[in-house]
């Protein structure tokens, strides 16, 4: 990969001082998608901005009605965290999928979030769950925080602090896991939650979306059965060496299935 | 530019100049010298460059040494006692023949010692879902799984 200069600032403030500063500049959190991506030379930044030594933005906690996770946490933390198995174990279960072992110890919620990969996990995760993204300069719901592929709604110097999870009834995820790669085919999250039933799709598309069908058919009767004739429109699906988009529409509705099943 | 990283390789204080963009494996094995750590895939997917960092299972393939910098980095050459005695986990793959030609084996070793902190008495569905990140091309996960399962045994009963 090309050199880089390399940043280790120590506060959000320092971070976004030095990305205002740098065109070119990349942030840094576990570095799981970005270095391979620079090693493959797909992006060649002139600065890389390292968010590990910069306090407060890891870690879990309760605040309220809240899981607030911060942004640095990595997945192996979630998944292990008895505050998040406790209060929403979906959350926890869906971190314990991500990857393997010893990507789960570097990589973070704040950085795969951020990268929004089409076929990652945690977009399932956040829009399931009606999460707001928390970043230097304002809160973004998950549902207007993952635009296309690899695109947010992050702003050029916007970095992402923490997500704060609603807590919720109830919640389950369910992946078709590729089998090399480990990323999501297709996954769908359901959840139970204060403001009603959601039901989010990662894998499918360019980006995270909400099946408002299955949504409302759940509502009045949370059943398996409720969405089982519901199908999913294939035409802005993901078509690729991995699976057709007719078979992730398919899948869609099979995982839901499941994921309601295990209700 | 080079930039000064320190860090504690197998207990030892190591210092070094390294450009931002050289991997913790390349510092590992070209700066350090120590070349039981493997470079397989260099794509973050086969685990044979697996070490430990601050404890915790980490490819490092896949993290610069400037991010290491100031950490405790464990490599299979840090395993085995002083006197050779080998680790609980090295003598389960000798004992269960789970290694063929070798070269996955550092960092089926790692990441199995990792496995046998998080998981006491593991069983084999959980060894073999916690070895989703290392692959091993020629003698099969048989024996490695045995290994680890019968490790995890042992060290959680305290006879290791």
């Amino acid at each position: 990969m090309e050199n880089f200069g390399y940043h280790t600032p120590t506060s959000v403030a320092d971070a976004a001082k030095l990305l205002d500063a740098n065109e070119d500049a990349k942030l840094m959190s576990g570095g799981m998608t970005l270095l391979p991506t620079l090693k493959q030379r797909l992006a060649a930044p002139s600065d890389l901005i390292d968010l590990a030594k910069v306090p407060d933005i890891k870690g879990v906690c309760r605040d309220g009605d809240e899981v607030v996770i911060g942004a640095m946490t990595t997945h192996a933390e979630v998944h292990e965290n008895a505050l998040v198995r406790e209060l929403i174990p979906g959350l926890a279960s869906l971190a314990g999928q991500i990857g393997d072992p010893a990507v789960r110890h570097r990589g973070t919620i704040g950085g795969s979030c951020a990268n929004a990969d089409p076929a990652a996990d945690y977009p399932a995760g956040t829009v399931g769950l009606g999460a707001t993204f928390v970043t230097n300069k304002r809160k973004i719901a998950a549902d207007d925080f993952f635009v296309s592929l690899f695109e947010t709604a992050l702003e050029p110097g916007e970095i992402v602090v923490g997500v704060r999870f609603p807590i919720p009834v109830w919640s389950h995820y369910q992946k078709l896991r590729h089998p090399a790669s480990g990323y999501a085919v297709v996954g769908v999250f359901v959840a139970q939650t204060k403001a009603g039933v959601r039901v989010a799709v990662t894998g499918a598309g360019p980006s995270a979306f909400r099946m408002s069908a299955m949504e409302e058919a759940l509502a009045k009767n949370f059943s398996v059965k409720a969405i089982e004739g519901i199908t999913v429109d294939a035409d802005d699906l993901n078509n690729d060496i991995h699976a057709s988009a007719a078979y992730r529409a398919h899948v869609v509705t099979v995982l839901a299935k499941r994921a309601v099943a295990a209700r | 530019m080079l930039i000064n990283v320190n860090m504690t390789i197998n207990g030892k204080a190591v210092s070094g100049q390294v450009e931002a963009r050289t991997l913790l494996v390349e510092f590992i094995r070209d700066h350090q010298r120590l070349t039981g750590t493997h470079v397989g895939c260099d794509t973050t997917q086969c685990g044979c460059c697996t070490v430990h960092v601050d404890g915790k299972a980490v490819k490092s393939c896949t993290m610069l040494a400037v991010q290491a910098s100031g950490k405790s980095v464990l490599t299979i050459e840090g395993l085995a006692a002083a006197d050779g005695t080998l680790h609980p986990v090295q003598e389960a793959f000798r004992e269960h023949h789970g290694l063929q030609c070798g070269f996955c084996t550092p960092g089926m070793v790692m990441v199995g010692v990792d496995i046998c902190r998080r998981h006491p008495n593991a069983d084999e569905h959980t060894v073999r879902l916690e070895l989703e990140g290392n692959i091993c091309r020629c003698t099969g996960y048989q024996g490695i799984v045995e290994a680890i399962m019968d490790a995890s045994a042992k060290m959680a009963g305290g006879k290791a």
